[in-house]
C-alpha cells in the first residue's frame, strides 16, 4: 500500500501543474477565435435577413464586443475567477447552464464508443496475434485497415441507410423517443438503442487503431522471455496470452486511448452532427458558426481539463498495469 | 376556412367618412375566385380530424423561441405557433383574421384601426388585450431588426377601449398592412415584457402567447415540444395535440428520416435540391412550393461599383449577357425556381414589372461589349480578373456556374465561398469583392426587400444585407423615397414599376432566381400550406389524416 501516498502527490502535482496550463490554454483561444472573421452581433443582424445600424450596434454594445480586447479578456477572467463560464449571446443563457444540459450526452457518448474500441480493439488486435500471417490475420488486417480509412461521417451515413432506412432495426437520429416519458429500464433501453449507431460509428476508426497497436505489441512480447518461462512451466495457452502476454501489451494502447479521448471529442462534432445527437461536439460546431465564443471557450476549456485529468488517470492507471513505472 | 366575419359589421365600422374594410365578404369573394383558395378548399372538404403528433423538422436550432426582437428563419417556423399576430395572409396575400377581428385604413394611409378578438386569453390565464397590442408594437419598433423599419412612422397606438387598437403614423407606410402577420410582428403580452430588456427576457425560452399550442419543453439540441391549447379562441382548433419539433443539421441526415418515416412535415427544401426528386417520390411523401411568397427568395448578383471597371456599364452588362439564367435554374437550383428579369422577384405579381425580358443569353453581344469597353482579350486569352463572393445559403455550385459563365467571355473569376459569419464580415465590412451572388429575399414588399440593397442612403460599411454594392442613382434613390411613402397601391405599383426599368437599363443588379421553396410532407397532413408564410403559420388548421 505504498502506492496510495504517491497517487496522492500526484494528483496534486497535476492540479497544481494544471491551473497555469489552463489558463495559458484560455488566453490562447481567447486571441485565436478573436482571429476569425465576423462576431456573434454580425451573425445575429445577419440571420435576421435585414438589420439596421442601430440593431447592430445596440447587439454589439449589449454583447460587449464594442469594447477594446483585452477589456473582454479581462472581462472573461473575472467572469472565470468567480467560477462563471460567461453568457451566451446567442442562446441568451449562461454556458454554464448550456454546456451542463449537453456534457452527459457526449460523455456517454464518448464513453460508449471508447469501450467499444477497446473491446472490439484489443479483441480483433489478440485474434490478429494469435493467428498471425494466417488467413484471419489478413482478412482482420484489410478489415481494420477499411475501418481506418473511412471517414465516420460517411460510416455514420450508411449505418443509417442500412439499419434505420432499408431494415428498420435502429432510429436515424436523435438520442431518445422524444415525449415518450419513458422511465427506468425502459428509459435505458429506449437510449441505448439511438446510442449504438453513433458510437459505433465514433468508434470503428479506433477499433482499426487498437487493433493494429495491439497486434503489434502482442507480436513483441510473446518473444519475450518471461512468456517463454510461463510456457515453459506448462501455462494454458489462453492463461499465457491473456496474462502474460496481453496485460504487457496494453501498455501503448492505454496510453493511446488517453490521447485519443480528446480525438473522440472532435469525431463527435461530426457523428453527432450525422446522428442530431444533441452533445457538446454540435453546440461547439453551432457556436462557431454563430460565433459564439462564450460558449466556445467555456467548451474548450472544459476539454483541456479533461485532457489534463484523462491523463493524470492514465498515468495512474499505467503503475496498475505495470508496477515497473513510476507515478511521478 | 377562419373567414367568419359577417357582413354588417362593415358599416358599424365606417371611418373619416371612407374606409377601407378588407375582412368580411370581401376576402371571402376573392378566397373563392382564386385558384390556390380553391384547391386549398377542396383540399379541405373532408373533415378534419381531432388528434395527433405532427412531428416538424425545423433545420437548424432557433436561438430564441419568439420573433419579438429576432429574425432568424428558424425561430419564424417555430415562434407563430404560440405566438399570434394581428393578421394572416392567405396564398394570395390577402389579409385575414387573426388576433384582429376587423381592420381599417383611413384613405390618407395615417391610421390603422384593429378591432380585437374578444375573449383571448394568453396561455397563462390573463386577457389578451389592446395594451398588448400598443406594447408589442412598441417593442417591434424599438427593437425587431426590421421592425425598426417597418414602424418607424408611427407615432402613437391608441387604445380607446380593450378591444380598439389604433395605429397613428406620421407619414403613410404602405408595406404596414402586409407586415402584420405572426412571424413577422407577433403579439406578445404586455404584463411579461413590460420592465424587462426584450433580447433577455425569459419568454424567448418558454414563451407564452394566445396560439393554439402551448409551449411545453425545449431540450437545447434535441427537440421543442408544443401542446394543443384547449381553451383556443378558434373553437375546435387546433386539431392536433402536439407539434414535436425536431432540429437536424445535417442535410443528409434529413433525408434518412424521411425516408424512415421519422418525420412529417418541413419546410426548407430541407433536403438538398438534388435529393428532392428522391425523397419526394418516396410512398407518402408529397411536396408543396406554395407557402414562401412572403419571404420572396431571391439569388441576385450584384456589382462593385467602387471599381472602375464595374463602373461601365457595357462590362456590367456583358456579364449580364453570359450568364445563361435558365440553365443556372436548371443546372444548379434543378428547375426550382423562376428566371428572374428584374431585382424584384416574379412572384410579387403586385410590384414585378412583366415587360421586363431577361438580358438574354449572347456569348457574341457580351464579348463586342467588352471589346469595346476597352478591354480585349490577351494573349492568354483572357481580359481581366474579377473576385467573386457568395452568400452560403446559394449552394457552391451557384458561384461555380458563375465563374464557368464569365470564363467564356475571358473574365477569369477568383470564386471565394465562405461559411455565413465569414461571408457576411468580408463582404459587407471587408468589401473586397468585385461580383457578390446574394440570396436576399424580397420579403412581403420590396420596401423593405428591394430599396435596402440599391438606396444609397443604405450604403454603410459594417452593416448586413445593405448597399454592399454603393449603388448610387438620384433617380433610383427618389423613386424608393416615393414608393416606401405612397399609400395607393396603383401609384405605387407605377413608381416600382418605374424603378425596375432604370434598374435593368443601367444594370444596375441581377435578379438571377427567384428561388422556390419546398416543404415536404407526409400526405396524411393536410392543411400545411394554407397561407403565403407557409410552414411558417400557427398550424391551427393542419390535421393528421387516419
Amino acid at each position: 500500500m505504498r502506492r496510495l501516498p504517491r497517487i496522492l502527490k500526484a494528483v496534486r502535482r497535476t492540479a497544481l501543474q494544471a491551473v497555469p496550463t489552463v489558463i495559458g490554454i484560455v488566453i490562447l483561444n481567447f486571441f485565436l477565435l478573436r482571429l476569425t472573421p465576423g462576431d456573434a452581433a454580425d451573425v445575429l443582424a445577419g440571420e435576421a435577413g435585414a438589420a439596421t445600424v442601430e440593431t447592430l450596434s445596440a447587439l454589439k454594445a449589449k454583447f460587449g464586443l464594442d469594447l477594446p480586447v483585452l477589456q473582454q479578456l479581462g472581462g472573461y477572467l473575472h467572469n472565470l475567477a468567480h467560477f462563471s463560464l460567461g453568457v451566451s449571446p446567442r442562446y441568451n443563457q449562461p454556458v454554464a447552464a448550456l454546456i451542463a444540459a449537453r456534457l452527459p450526452n457526449t460523455l456517454s457518448l464518448m464513453g460508449s464508443a471508447l469501450a467499444l474500441a477497446l473491446l472490439l480493439g484489443i479483441t480483433l488486435g489478440a485474434i490478429m496475434a494469435s493467428f498471425a500471417g494466417r488467413p484471419a490475420d489478413r482478412a482482420l488486417s484489410v478489415l481494420s485497415l477499411l475501418f481506418y480509412s473511412i471517414p465516420s461521417f460517411w460510416i455514420g451515413l450508411m449505418f443509417i441507410v442500412l439499419f434505420s432506412v432499408k431494415l428498420g432495426w435502429l432510429p436515424s437520429g436523435g438520442a431518445e423517443t422524444i415525449g415518450a416519458g419513458l422511465t427506468g429500464w425502459g428509459a435505458f433501453v429506449d437510449r441505448a438503442r439511438y446510442q449504438v449507431l453513433p458510437a459505433l460509428s465514433l468508434a470503428l476508426f479506433y477499433v482499426a487503431i487498437y487493433a493494429r497497436l495491439t497486434r503489434g505489441d502482442m507480436l513483441e512480447v510473446k518473444a519475450q522471455d518471461h512468456v517463454r518461462t510461463a510456457r515453459a512451466k506448462g501455462l494454458p495457452p489462453l492463461a499465457v496470452t491473456r496474462d502474460h502476454v496481453l496485460r504487457n501489451a496494453l501498455i501503448p494502447v492505454t496510453t493511446m486511448a488517453g490521447i485519443h479521448l480528446a480525438g473522440l471529442m472532435g469525431g463527435a462534432v461530426v457523428v453527432e452532427t450525422v446522428f442530431s445527437w444533441p452533445g457538446l461536439g454540435r453546440l461547439a460546431y453551432e457556436a462557431v458558426m454563430g460565433r459564439d465564443f462564450h460558449v466556445l471557450l467555456g467548451i474548450l476549456l472544459l476539454s483541456s481539463l479533461l485532457v489534463v485529468v484523462v491523463n493524470a488517470a492514465v498515468d495512474i492507471l499505467q503503475a496498475w498495469l505495470d508496477p515497473r513505472i513510476e507515478v511521478r | 376556412m377562419t373567414v367568419k366575419l359577417a357582413s354588417h359589421q362593415a358599416g358599424a365600422f365606417g371611418f373619416n367618412g371612407w374606409s377601407v374594410v378588407l375582412a368580411g365578404l370581401l376576402t371571402a369573394s376573392f378566397a373563392l375566385l382564386s385558384p390556390h383558395a380553391l384547391s386549398a378548399a377542396r383540399a379541405e372538404a373532408p373533415q378534419p380530424v381531432r388528434g395527433g403528433v405532427l412531428r416538424f423538422l425545423v433545420e437548424h436550432e432557433p436561438s430564441t423561441l419568439v420573433t419579438i426582437a429576432h429574425t432568424a428563419g428558424p425561430t419564424q417556423r417555430v415562434s407563430p405557433k404560440v405566438t399570434e399576430g394581428l393578421l394572416t395572409y392567405d396564398l394570395d396575400f390577402k389579409p385575414r383574421p387573426a388576433l384582429a377581428s376587423e381592420w381599417s385604413v383611413s384613405p390618407d394611409g395615417l391610421s390603422y384601426t384593429f378591432k380585437l378578438r374578444q375573449g383571448v386569453k394568453w396561455h397563462d390565464g390573463k386577457d389578451f388585450t389592446a395594451a398588448d397590442v400598443a406594447y408589442s408594437i412598441k417593442l417591434l419598433k424599438e427593437h425587431h431588426p426590421r421592425g425598426r423599419g417597418t414602424f418607424a412612422s408611427v407615432t402613437a397606438v391608441e387604445t380607446p377601449d380593450p378591444a380598439t387598437a389604433i395605429i397613428r403614423l406620421s407619414k403613410p407606410a404602405p408595406y404596414l398592412l402586409t407586415a402584420l402577420d405572426a412571424n413577422e410582428s407577433p403579439i406578445v403580452a404586455k404584463h411579461i415584457y413590460e420592465g424587462t430588456d426584450p433580447l433577455t427576457n425569459k419568454n424567448g425560452s418558454a414563451p407564452i402567447g394566445t396560439g393554439p399550442f402551448i409551449f411545453k419543453e425545449w431540450v437545447r439540441g434535441s427537440h421543442i415540444i408544443l401542446d394543443r391549447n384547449p381553451d383556443y379562441w378558434d373553437t375546435g382548433k387546433p386539431y392536433l395535440d402536439r407539434v414535436v419539433v425536431r432540429f437536424i443539421a445535417d442535410q443528409s441526415a434529413r433525408s434518412a428520416a424521411f425516408e424512415t418515416g421519422e418525420l412529417d412535415l418541413a419546410g426548407g427544401p430541407p433536403v438538398p435540391y438534388a435529393d428532392l426528386a428522391r425523397v419526394s417520390a418516396l410512398p407518402g411523401l408529397g411536396v408543396e412550393k406554395h407557402g414562401y411568397e412572403y419571404a420572396g427568395r431571391m439569388t441576385q448578383l450584384y456589382f462593385n461599383f467602387e471599381r472602375p471597371i464595374l463602373q461601365d456599364r457595357r462590362v456590367r452588362l456583358a456579364i449580364a449577357h453570359a450568364i445563361d439564367q435558365q440553365k443556372l435554374l436548371d443546372v444548379v437550383y434543378f428547375g426550382y425556381g423562376k428566371v428572374a428579369p428584374s431585382v424584384v422577384s416574379p412572384n410579387l405579381k403586385a410590384f414585378f414589372d412583366p415587360s421586363i425580358e431577361p438580358y438574354g443569353y449572347d456569348l457574341k453581344a457580351a464579348n463586342r461589349l467588352l471589346d469595346e469597353a476597352g478591354y480585349p482579350r490577351k494573349a492568354d486569352g483572357t481580359r481581366f480578373p474579377l473576385r467573386l463572393y457568395a452568400n452560403p445559403f446559394n449552394t457552391q455550385a451557384s458561384g461555380d456556374f458563375i465563374k464557368q459563365s464569365l470564363a467564356r467571355v475571358g473574365i477569369p473569376v477568383d470564386f471565394q465561398f465562405f461559411d455565413f459569419s465569414t461571408y457576411i464580415q468580408k463582404t459587407y465590412t471587408g468589401r473586397d469583392f468585385d461580383l457578390t451572388l446574394e440570396s436576399l429575399q424580397n420579403l412581403f414588399d420590396p420596401t423593405l426587400g428591394v430599396q435596402r440593397t440599391l438606396w444609397s442612403s443604405n450604403f454603410r460599411v459594417g452593416l448586413p444585407f445593405s448597399n454592399a454594392s454603393h449603388y448610387s442613382n438620384p433617380d433610383v434613390d427618389r423613386l424608393l423615397e416615393a414608393a416606401a411613402v405612397e399609400a395607393d397601391l396603383q401609384k405605387r405599383r407605377q413608381l416600382w414599376f418605374a424603378f425596375q426599368k432604370i434598374v435593368y437599363e443601367d444594370v444596375a443588379a441581377l435578379g438571377l432566381i427567384a428561388t422556390d421553396g419546398v416543404t415536404i410532407f407526409n400526405r396524411k397532413v393536410k392543411n400545411h400550406t394554407i397561407g403565403v408564410t407557409g410552414v411558417d403559420a400557427s398550424f391551427a388548421d393542419i390535421y393528421i389524416e387516419k
